[in-house]
């Protein structure tokens, strides 16, 4: 009989070393190496032997390379996954250098090579245990097959309709893909958590209870009707609606907006709130201006949100913990970092 | 907020990072990357094996090179031309005093450690720079602490819990937990073996009791002459395992209702001629290296997440023994348990599954072993960042000098409120604590028993945390260390502290105000002193009291003495939080949580700061609903556990 002693979550920080972690490894009789305990000593306490052995046979796929998604790859990959595999065909530009401490700045060590390629590189230097690979190709012209290969897809800096259609694609398999997009602008964050029919285990006083989550599609979600969201709803949903209907319309690529652009949000601001019947107060201009001046992360944002979107990964693939749902926002003005469930039900 | 708005800020800051470990690797990198160009960074260590899951900068081919040192390489490898200084040294050296300390715009704290913290603390009040504490300190998981001078609270205006302590008789007699045996093998068996054998240890007082003479029970632990190593072990086997139990059982008073222990017998489990039972010292062989020196190598056990059967226990205890001291016979005498040793922590493991079988509590594993032995502060990269990203964001307001918008944020376990990342309004200085206030403190003490050896031991250094103290009565001075000092005054001194406080020089009595300062922290404070004839011993069991600041939570003791599982390469307050220990916290822990958000937004920037209720915690939940709590449980409907 394998026992898994369940800690309540990832995030424990607090959990007593007195606690009996009964460490039984999986039927299939698989144990984690010598070298494997030595190096994951620290979180195996956190999350158990079980939970890694699960982490190092998860297959992860990014797409986009920013500064939050570097991190995003350290913290995973410092974990301990199975494989990596980095989408972005992308050139190295200043602005991708900003918050990325991935890329060296050595130009020689950069030559001839892609954003992508060098990301790959120092991630493979982290964790030579993590096998760290390239894709070449479009982001939307992967069919099915390609997401079948992996047991988490992250996306970010893509359109709205490109995250609509991967996650149909992700959704349409007939094995289960964590799906999550994440989008950081000015000092501003937000991530999205699709785990369709998400079964776990969680740690309430001595029991461990089994529980399970369904989650509504991106579509699904940003359709429910805004006057059905609670009254006190983050300012920041509304607001990253509003740009990226604003960019869809626009035919603009995320993140390639100006202050220049603000007169035409704001008034796309008011046609939505007008058709949702939500009081514009609700989406302050003055977080509009926000988002739309400065596209950039802002550097001490990518650890925060990179390492929610990390810690979350890892709940998925563990199957230990109460994962998010379904939205998470930050906004390093007001330092809150909350939870939004965008569900459609009342 | 926006990055180019704080630039000039940022690019002009010098700052001092300590600590470059899980949360200092991450806070040195989010720094690069938000345009810090001048930094400074401190670190005694050295790289590990198992650090390298999440200081990321580290590589094994690193492991035994100075943190500081590497940490500020591969961060240049992304910022080139940024200056990093670094230094391999202690923060508490002398060589970072006051002025050291005031040369920077700000310090940023990644430590592990309650005494290291609490010395920078008071250089950065010395010195009038602010600082930015982080860590597991926090009730409610990690938290991001801003501290200036006289606006927002001291790190110390808060007791800081006590290190877990366990009363000697439950130690030595009655264990029921797992975590009473890890103690009993670590800081009785382990230390009487191989540690100091000056050091004083209860092992010896359990020993001699009943049938055998003191005398008899002295000679048991000694490695007599030509003694084969096997049968000394043994020996040592059924002494600790055998008869100690037996002479405990003859003392039926104690197990009226508790259950009995049973006494093991090493003849049990294996037969009397173990030598060629026993591991093969070849796999040893080449293992001149001593810390490759293992048992379980050389009994060929592998996992160390297996739990061994009392069978193996013992084998590992005989074997562990025997390589001490056949492999690293020079060390007997000066060793003290080091979670990184890998035989200690194996002969630790299996003397405390022995006796743990013997008191019928279950059996654990190696590697569960050596997180309670050693105080393993759990931990993981994602949470690190997270913490280095929320120091980062408190910095740059303070270089800023944006005051309004300080926040200590929480980052939570389980979300509060919706909330995983809750930021609350720093509190005000706490006017009693001695460190940052002037107010004088209170000791109650019998002046014509207590020695000034015990008011420097327990209250000066253990209590006020002070490393160089000086103390005063008036003009004279009664007592200081330093490396200055002329012999006639070491000895004046050293004759003082044998001294009963009212026969002092200048003797100490009802109503003197005592002056301690510290040289090195620039640390003042009095203490009035009021003599008092009795104490409890129970309660009281330091025979003095000291008030006026209020002390933090202790754990109840039920006999006068107490053993702390003491981490061994940390003075972090052990981690023991086991279901039963939650802190009550006191009522002057209930503060003000004030909220935020609308700070920044024009219309709502006026919230009143005098809403402010000491009594009351305060959340602004959102927009226009005030929240407030009495307590912080009430917050997390949660148990607080120490830590």
């Amino acid at each position: 009989m394998d026992i898994i002693q369940i800690l309540s979550s990832s995030r424990v920080f607090l959990a007593p070393p007195s606690l009996p972690i009964v460490l039984r490894l999986g039927m299939d009789g698989e144990e984690l190496t010598e070298q494997e305990t030595a190096l994951y000593d620290r979180q195996i306490r956190v999350w158990g032997a079980g939970a890694q052995r699960r982490l190092s046979k998860a297959h992860i796929l990014v797409c986009g390379i920013t500064g939050t998604i570097a991190e995003f790859c350290k913290n995973i990959v410092l974990a301990g996954v199975g494989s990596l595999t980095l989408v972005d065909d992308r050139a190295v530009t200043k602005e991708a250098l900003s918050a990325n401490f991935l890329i060296p700045s050595d130009e020689n060590a950069c030559a001839g090579k892609t954003l992508t390629e060098l990301c790959r590189d120092s991630l493979k230097d982290f964790n030579p245990m993590v096998r760290v690979s390239v894709e070449k190709g479009d982001l939307s012209s992967f069919g099915a097959e390609f997401y079948s290969k992996f047991d988490v897809v992250v996306v970010s800096c893509c359109s709205f309709t490109t995250k609509k259609l991967i996650n149909e694609k992700c959704r349409k398999l007939s094995k289960r893909v964590a799906f999550y997009t994440v989008d950081c602008r000015d000092s501003c964050g937000e991530i999205f958590v699709d785990l369709q029919h998400h079964k776990y285990s969680k740690q309430k006083q001595e029991e461990t209870i089994e529980c399970e989550l369904h989650y509504p599609s991106f579509e699904e979600s940003i359709s429910v009707p805004w006057k059905a969201l609670p009254r006190k709803f983050s300012k920041l949903y509304f607001a990253m609606r509003v740009i990226e209907r604003f960019e869809e319309a626009e035919q603009r690529k995320p993140g390639e907006l100006s202050i220049a652009d603000l007169p035409a949000v704001v008034k796309l601001k008011k046609e939505l709130c007008e058709a949702q019947s939500l009081n514009e107060s609700h989406i302050p201009n003055v977080l509009l201006e926000r988002l739309v001046t400065d596209t950039r992360e802002f550097p001490p944002v990518c650890p925060i949100i990179g390492g929610i979107l990390g810690q979350e990964v890892i709940k998925a693939i563990s199957g230990k913990g109460d994962p998010l749902k379904n939205f998470f926002f930050f906004d390093a003005m007001d330092g809150k970092g909350i939870i939004e469930d965008v569900s459609g039900k009342t | 907020m926006a990055s180019l708005k704080h630039l000039p800020a940022v690019k002009g800051a010098k700052v001092l990072m300590v600590g470059a470990g899980g949360i200092g690797c991450e806070l040195l990198k989010t720094l690069a990357l938000s345009g810090f160009q001048d930094i400074h960074i401190i670190d005694m260590d050295t790289i590990e094996v198992s650090n390298l899951n999440r200081q990321f900068l580290f590589r094994q081919s690193h492991v035994g090179q100075s943190k500081a040192k590497v940490a500020r390489e591969a961060v240049l490898k992304f910022r080139p031309h940024i200056s990093i200084t670094p230094y391999h040294a202690n923060v508490k050296d002398s060589d970072f005093n006051v002025d050291f300390f005031k040369q920077f715009n700000v310090v940023l704290n990644g430590l592990d450690n309650l005494d290291a913290r609490r010395h920078v603390n008071r250089l950065c009040l010395a010195a009038d720079v602010p600082l930015i504490e982080s860590g597991t300190t926090g009730f409610l998981g990690q938290q991001v602490t801003v501290h200036v001078k006289g606006r927002t609270e001291c790190y110390e205006c808060q007791p800081k819990p006590a290190p877990k302590t366990y009363p000697v008789c439950t130690i030595t007699s009655t264990p029921s937990k797992f975590v009473h045996c890890i103690v009993w093998a670590k800081e009785l068996l382990f230390a009487k073996l191989f540690g100091d054998k000056n050091q004083a240890n209860d092992l010896n007082v359990r020993s001699s009791d009943g049938a055998s003479s003191s005398k008899q029970a002295e000679d048991v632990f000694e490695h007599r002459k030509d003694e084969d190593i096997e049968q000394y072990g043994r020996r040592i086997y059924d002494h600790v395992f055998g008869y100690n139990i037996e002479v405990a059982l003859s003392n039926e008073e104690t197990w009226k209702n508790r259950n009995r222990p049973k006494p093991i017998y090493s003849s049990e489990f294996m037969p009397n001629d173990l030598s060629q039972q026993n591991g093969s010292m070849e796999k040893n062989g080449a293992a001149n290296d001593i810390s490759s020196v293992s048992a379980m190598a050389s009994l060929g056990m592998k996992n160390p997440q297996d739990v061994w059967s009392l069978k193996e226990n013992s084998r590992v205890f005989l074997e562990a023994l025997k390589l001490f001291f056949l492999k690293r016979e020079k060390e007997i005498g000066n060793l003290t348990f080091d979670k990184d040793d890998q035989l200690a922590v194996e002969f630790v493991t299996a003397a405390a599954n022995i006796r743990a079988a013997s008191f019928g509590i279950p059996l654990h594993s190696l590697f569960e072993a050596k997180g309670i032995a050693g105080n393993i502060v759990h931990a993981v990269a994602t949470t690190n960042a997270i913490i280095a990203g929320l120091i980062v964001i408190e910095a740059i307001k303070v270089l800023q000098n944006d005051t309004k918008n300080y926040r200590m944020t929480y980052c939570l376990e389980h979300p509060t409120r919706k909330m995983l990342l809750m930021p609350v309004e720093p509190f005000e200085p706490n006017r009693s604590c001695y460190v940052c206030s002037e107010t004088p403190l209170s000791l109650e003490i019998n002046t014509h028993r207590a020695k000034l050896r015990d008011f420097v031991e327990k209250i000066v250094k253990a209590t006020l945390g002070m490393s160089l103290p000086l103390i005063m009565h008036g003009s004279a001075l009664l007592y200081e260390v330093g490396d200055d000092l002329d012999e006639e005054m070491v000895a004046n001194y050293a004759a003082n502290l044998d001294k009963v406080l009212s026969e002092l020089p200048t003797p100490v009595t009802s109503g003197t105000m005592l002056t301690i300062e510290d040289l090195q922290q620039e640390l003042s404070c009095q203490i009035n002193i009021k003599h008092r004839e009795e104490f409890d011993e129970e309660k009281e069991p330091d025979g003095m009291v000291l008030s006026g600041w209020t002390q933090a939570p202790s754990v109840v003791k039920d006999d006068k003495e107490s053993i702390a599982n003491a981490g061994s390469t940390s003075n972090e307050p052990p981690v023991e939080a086991e279901k039963n220990d939650e802190i009550e916290i006191p009522p002057e822990k209930k503060r003000k949580l004030s909220e935020v958000s609308e700070a920044v937004d024009p219309d709502l920037s006026s919230v009143d700061g005098d809403t402010r209720n000491p009594d009351k915690l305060q959340v602004l939940d959102d927009d226009d609903e005030l929240m407030i709590f009495d307590n912080w449980d009430s917050v997390t409907n949660k148990k607080i556990r120490m830590q």
